[in-house]
């Protein structure tokens, strides 16, 4: 009979977040900017139908970075879960911060009970009836919960794009400045020039109906830089 | 309702990823959870007056198709609601409206909307319109216990194909009977007036305009025969709901513009 090594716990989440984090950095990053009409969120993405940027409910929308099967997963649970509470109960009640947690403990638990930890990290981006309302809420693959102020990134190299963002920030960004903020700091992170038709973008805007959510076509993404 | 609106209980974690995936289907995730609306009625239960009767009708127009429908809501003699709404957008490119028992419908389309947003959002495309109808005729033909003791839901839905580009009607029975329907289509105490008027005034090359007024027109008609359908009521500001369906997606028609189709209507009428 062969005895199991000991391995002292802190060993063991270090090794496990290791593994998490070197996964999650291979993959390509996406950005979130608030602007005045609600928040951007921005990545490269080759795909045109494998989407890292979801709608989940009327104000709240989700991007994942990572292992797509494993982030499509914690996506479908996100849309189960509020269709479910809106359904219930009513539709103000499907809060981004209610998600939040929820995946938070989700993760969290799938990080420390399950064989091999997510790796992934999530963002839930929520816009309000002014800028002030506005949320985003980032889960890293261990179930740490950050309120984000702002701009967000996930994915890639995450520290040096939050730096990035942090120095060239300006409030009251248009839309378009958004996008040339967003592309421009994963551009310089990456040190290259990505094509329009890389990214993939999508918006929550305050100004529209019901449901918020919508995607940038090629087209609105290539005129926003251009533009701008 | 019964049980967690939240989950089945033998998943841990507030978002049961690991439970028996029922694909991109509202409805069947409901039902795996054991929170679906219980529309079972007792044995043997006598017919109770509940809220019911309408006129709801729909016709094809050049550009897309319309749907309108009274507001009247009755239970017996009574008039139980003057300002019900029964025509819904179910989602961008298509509208439904219903007759029978109010309560029911009513959850009923709450269901439809929300299984119909829910696939659009998982699957990242919409069904297909004949999809969408065939989703509708399975949710009526599940009420069919309940219609045998008089709570009876029939649906009317319309919208537009996006991949044929044209607008399209059906209509459903009470067992879950889903029927093409080529340019109008009614249903509802008033339904078979509202028919025998489209008949005699429809015809194919409408625009927007003339379509609304035709509606409306044969609206009122209906409510001139039938007691339990609700004329318009410009006094009170009450009118019917109309909605309108096109390429470009579904509109409200709006209580102002039908304030003015009303009057030429009415002033129209011998």
């Amino acid at each position: 009979m062969t005895m199991p090594f000991y391995v002292p716990p802190e060993q063991l989440i270090k090794d496990r977040a290791e593994f998490a984090r070197k996964g999650i950095a291979r993959g390509r990053p996406i950005v979130a900017v608030e602007y005045t009409d609600g928040v951007l969120l921005i990545g490269e993405n080759p795909s045109y139908s494998l989407h890292k940027m979801s709608e989940i409910y009327d104000q709240v929308a989700f991007a994942g970075v990572g292992r797509f099967n494993e982030f499509e997963t914690l996506r479908v649970a996100g849309i189960r879960y509020a269709d479910v509470k809106g359904f219930s109960y009513g539709r103000r009640d499907v809060t981004g911060k209610g998600l939040a947690n929820a995946y938070s403990q989700t993760v969290g638990q799938i990080f420390t009970h399950e064989v091999k930890p997510y790796e992934i990290d999530v963002l839930v981006a929520e816009v309000g009836d002014d800028p002030d309302d506005d949320h985003l809420y980032h889960i890293q693959y261990d179930g740490t919960l950050h309120d984000e102020r702002r701009f967000a990134a996930i994915g890639g190299k995450e520290d040096e794009l939050r730096d990035k963002l942090k120095e060239s920030f300006e409030p009251g960004f248009g839309l378009d400045a958004a996008i040339g903020y967003g592309a421009g700091v994963v551009e310089s992170v990456e040190d290259r020039e990505i094509p329009a038709v890389d990214w993939e973008a999508a918006v929550l805007d305050r100004t529209r109906g019901r449901r918020k959510f919508y995607r940038l076509t090629v087209d609105d993404l290539a005129a926003a830089r251009t533009d701008g | 309702m019964s049980g967690s609106p939240f989950g089945p209980k033998d998943v841990t974690g507030p978002l049961p990823i690991d439970e028996v995936l029922p694909g991109s289907s509202f409805w069947a995730l409901m039902d795996r959870r054991g929170i679906l609306p219980d529309w079972q009625g007792a044995e043997n239960a006598l017919p109770i007056d509940l809220p019911d009767a309408t006129t709801v009708l729909a016709l094809r127009w050049e550009d897309g198709v319309v749907i309108a429908g009274d507001r009247r809501a009755t239970a017996g003699t009574i008039i139980a609601h003057k300002r019900v709404k029964k025509v819904y957008a179910a989602d961008r490119f298509s509208a439904v409206a219903i007759s029978g028992t109010a309560g029911m419908a009513i959850e009923l389309i709450k269901l439809f909307q929300t299984e119909l947003e829910h696939y659009e959002k998982i699957e990242g495309t919409r069904l297909s319109l004949e999809g969408k109808a065939n989703f509708l005729a399975r949710l009526v033909r599940q009420n069919l216990p309940l219609a045998f003791q008089g709570l009876v839901v029939v649906p009317l839905f319309c919208g537009f194909d996006e991949r044929e580009q044209v607008g399209r009607l059906y209509s459903f029975d009470v067992v879950g009977g889903r029927y093409d329907e080529e340019d109008y289509a009614t249903t509802g105490s008033g339904g078979s007036e509202a028919r025998s008027f489209l008949k005699a005034t429809y015809r194919p090359d409408l625009d927007a305009e003339s379509a609304i007024e035709l509606a409306v027109e044969a609206l009122v008609a209906a409510a001139e025969e039938d007691a339990a359908t609700g004329g318009p009521d410009p006094r009170r500001g009450i009118y019917p709901n109309v909605i309108t369906v096109t390429a470009d997606g579904y509109t409200e028609v709006p209580d102002d513009d039908l304030a003015g189709v009303t009057e030429r209507v009415l002033g129209g009428r011998p």
